[in-house]
């Protein structure tokens, strides 16, 4: 099942009753995935989780809010996931990381995939004018997931094993003056993210950048044209495929790869007077 | 969201989203939608908002049950969670935003079914409780209500309830079919019917004549599913003629797959003139002699079935930006006959074009709602586009008939009916009204109402 390279020997069945077994039976059953979600009550974190669960994964949730976490882990776990483990943190919390990592994966026996969904959208205009309020979206958006991700990527290098989704956004390739603190802080997670793949990409570990477009969540609620952004449910189905198929960078929907090349290369004189 | 911006803040722009619609798109009315995502969401969502709130779901009742005038709508399909099901029992516990259409997905290729199943899955949990929808079985499974085991239901000023037949009997019998003025269901317990195969057996014969409707409708009181279309448009020797169609579960087991999405949306409003008493009358004809022979049986799948229209979204385009006007009513046994005739006579006389008109035997089972809208007898529903200078005449004028032969009309279909009318379908909605909760209205219950309710 896995595409990463290295296989856990423990986990293989011995060749032989496998062989005689498949003459009789449907198609050997698939392993279940191992999949730690943080932030898993974003709208695509949630989208994403279920088509996990309707897959039979077993899944380990952490978020912050314990009504909305129970809710979802219910859901999950009447979709069919094989196990559905949940934590209360506050991500923004970066000292607790190591240890709600380590209960995590022993939780789920293991990791096949981690998917990092935490973040906030903000508020540009206080953002402009209160530092304070810049530096927390920076904390949410970059400094927290480097933090979940210092620890992964050398859980995972270690094992040669394993996928790092992480969820970053189209707002990062380019800083625009109508959202550039949230944009600032998925552009370093975006480059924070090239780098580390850089690094353990040759140990067998998949690092992979996802960058959404506007969707249709709760968190883009009121904005201007939200009726018209991405559907939550297909930007989820094509973010668990490019998991599986282990893509490096992913522009969901597809067309943001385009719309995003043409906005970098428009020169600065031109983009500083424009009004994005 | 005045309350979220601070006062140095600059509201952000307001979106132009659409107009939150009914099916008939009749009457279009402003207000503003608030989505619910969590089962908390309500009531702090409604804090500091003025005007009466209502929970909303797909929009998929016809009139005005699902308006408010210079309110806000709650719209709960993001609260669309599934909570528990026993494979045992058939019981699913689910949020109340979510739809039939995801039951369906989750459920048949476990193996059961929805207890009841209205004319279009796109209609919510919370919904069909609130309206105490119906289906081709009602005959002998009754309403939707009937299989509701249990929901919480939460009042504008936070106080919660689970409310089953035995524990706050009378907020569980007010809530089904209480046009979600009770308070938000937060989430329901359902009991599934199990099934074998995705496939209905399926038998059509015509008839020609309520008297011929009534014969086959005898002859099928042990059919699982029973419903007639009937073509309204012809007078004569072709009056009130159709196709009683009657059906059940395959008992032969069959691949039980999850249904495919829609891929035909109603591009466009089509012009007004567009149906009119000739392009119907050709319709029903062709739909009339689509069947060739006087009986056709088929095996066919649940989803054309059950759900012919939801193949289309959007398929209430077809009526033009006028919208339409629905009618349903019931007339008890006693005059049942010679009303759906009388009835059926003033539509052909009208000349008022209606196509997917809808005749079938309500049963006996009660439903424990106290607003619900079936009882024994025939029930007729007839839509018509909209043409301001005879369709509410028309309407007014079978509302009478329909009162006269002691019947009632379905609220959920409803856009005209007068306080009066109302009042006799409805003589028990003061003892409704006990249970309204004070925050939570809709433009139905001002029309109906009148505003006259004390709070």
């Amino acid at each position: 099942m896995s595409k990463t390279g290295a296989v856990d020997p423990s986990t293989q069945e011995p060749l032989l009753p496998l062989r005689a077994a498949s003459e009789f039976a449907a198609p050997t059953p698939r392993v279940p995935k191992r999949i730690l979600v943080l932030g898993a009550t974003s709208g695509i974190a949630e989208t994403c989780c279920r088509l996990w669960a309707e897959r039979g994964d077993s899944l380990f949730l952490v978020a912050r809010s314990p009504e909305k976490l129970a809710a979802v882990a219910a859901d999950l776990h009447t979709r069919g996931a094989a196990f559905v483990g949940t934590t209360v943190a506050n991500l923004d919390d970066t000292a607790a990381h190591p240890e709600l990592l380590a209960h995590a994966i022993n939780s789920l026996a293991g990791l096949d995939i981690a998917f990092l969904a935490l973040g906030v959208l903000g508020d540009q205009a206080q953002a402009e004018r209160n530092f304070a309020r810049a530096a927390e979206i920076l904390h949410t958006n970059f400094v927290a997931p480097v933090s979940l991700l210092t620890w992964l990527g050398n859980y995972c290098a270690q094992r040669h094993a394993g996928t790092l989704a992480v969820l970053s956004s189209v707002a990062g390739d380019r800083g625009r003056k109508s959202n550039y603190v949230y944009g600032s802080s998925k552009a370093g997670l975006s480059a924070f993210l090239g780098g580390l793949r850089n690094r353990i990409d040759r140990e067998g570990v998949r690092v992979m950048t996802i960058k959404p477009g506007p969707v249709k969540t709760a968190m883009t609620e009121g904005m201007q044209g939200s009726e018209k952004f991405a559907d939550v449910d297909k930007v989820a189905t094509t973010i668990v495929k490019s998991i599986d198929a282990g893509q490096d960078v992913l522009y969901v929907p597809g067309i943001w790869r385009v719309i995003m090349a043409v906005i970098r290369i428009i020169p600065e004189q031109i983009f500083k007077k424009l009004n994005l | 969201m005045a309350t979220a911006s601070t006062a140095s803040q600059p509201e952000p722009p307001k979106s132009a989203a659409p107009r939150f619609e009914s099916w008939g798109r009749y009457p279009s009315l402003d207000a503003k939608v608030l989505p619910m995502h969590w089962q908390g969401d309500f009531p702090g969502i409604i804090d500091g908002v003025h005007g009466g709130a209502l929970a909303v779901g797909m929009g998929r009742s016809y009139g005005d049950v699902c308006l408010l005038n210079d309110g806000t709508l709650l719209k709960t399909t993001g609260m669309n969670r599934l909570l528990a099901f026993d494979a045992n029992t058939g019981l699913l516990t689910a949020e109340a935003g979510i739809t039939l259409a995801q039951i369906l997905d989750f459920a048949v290729p476990r193996g059961f079914f929805l207890p009841v199943a209205p004319g279009t899955k796109y209609v919510t949990l919370g919904g069909a409780i609130a309206n105490d929808i119906h289906g081709k079985n009602h005959h002998n499974a009754g309403t939707f209500g009937c299989h509701v085991t249990q929901f919480e239901l939460v009042r504008s000023d936070g106080t919660r309830r689970l409310c089953t037949p035995t524990e706050n009997p009378d907020y569980f019998d007010a809530t089904i079919g209480g046009l979600g003025l009770t308070g938000i269901i937060r989430w329901a317990q359902l009991r599934l019917r199990p099934i074998v195969s995705r496939m209905i057996d399926y038998e059509g014969t015509q008839f020609h004549g309520i008297d011929e409707f009534l014969a086959l409708n005898e002859q099928s009181q042990h059919v699982e599913y029973t419903v007639s279309w009937v073509d309204v448009n012809s007078s004569g020797r072709n009056f009130a003629r159709g196709i009683f169609m009657r059906g059940h579960h395959s008992n032969v087991p069959a691949p039980l797959t999850k249904s495919s999405a829609p891929k035909l949306t109603f591009p466009f409003e089509a012009p007004g003139f567009a149906l009119n008493s000739a392009t119907v009358g050709l319709f029903n004809t062709l739909f009339f002699h689509k069947q060739m022979k006087k009986t056709v049986t088929a095996l066919q799948d649940y989803e054309p079935y059950f759900f012919p229209l939801d193949k289309v979204l959007h398929w209430n385009r077809m009526y033009g930006k006028r919208g339409l006007l629905q009618f349903q009513y019931v007339i008890p046994w006693e005059h049942a006959r010679e009303g759906t005739e009388a009835i059926l006579r003033a539509v052909s006389k009208s000349g008022l074009a209606s196509f997917l008109a809808v005749l079938k035997a309500f049963g006996d089972a009660p439903s424990p709602g106290l607003m619900s809208f079936p009882k024994p007898g025939l029930t007729l529903a007839l839509d018509f586009p909209i043409k301001p200078e005879k369709s509410f005449a028309l309407f007014k004028r079978l509302a009478d008939m329909t009162r006269e032969f002691g019947g009632r009309l379905y609220p959920a279909k409803d856009a005209a009916m007068t306080p009066s009318q109302f009042r006799t379908f409805y003589p028990q909605w003061e003892r409704f009204a006990r249970y309204k909760d004070p925050v939570l209205t809709s433009a139905f219950w001002e029309r109906v109402t009148g505003g006259e309710v004390a709070q």
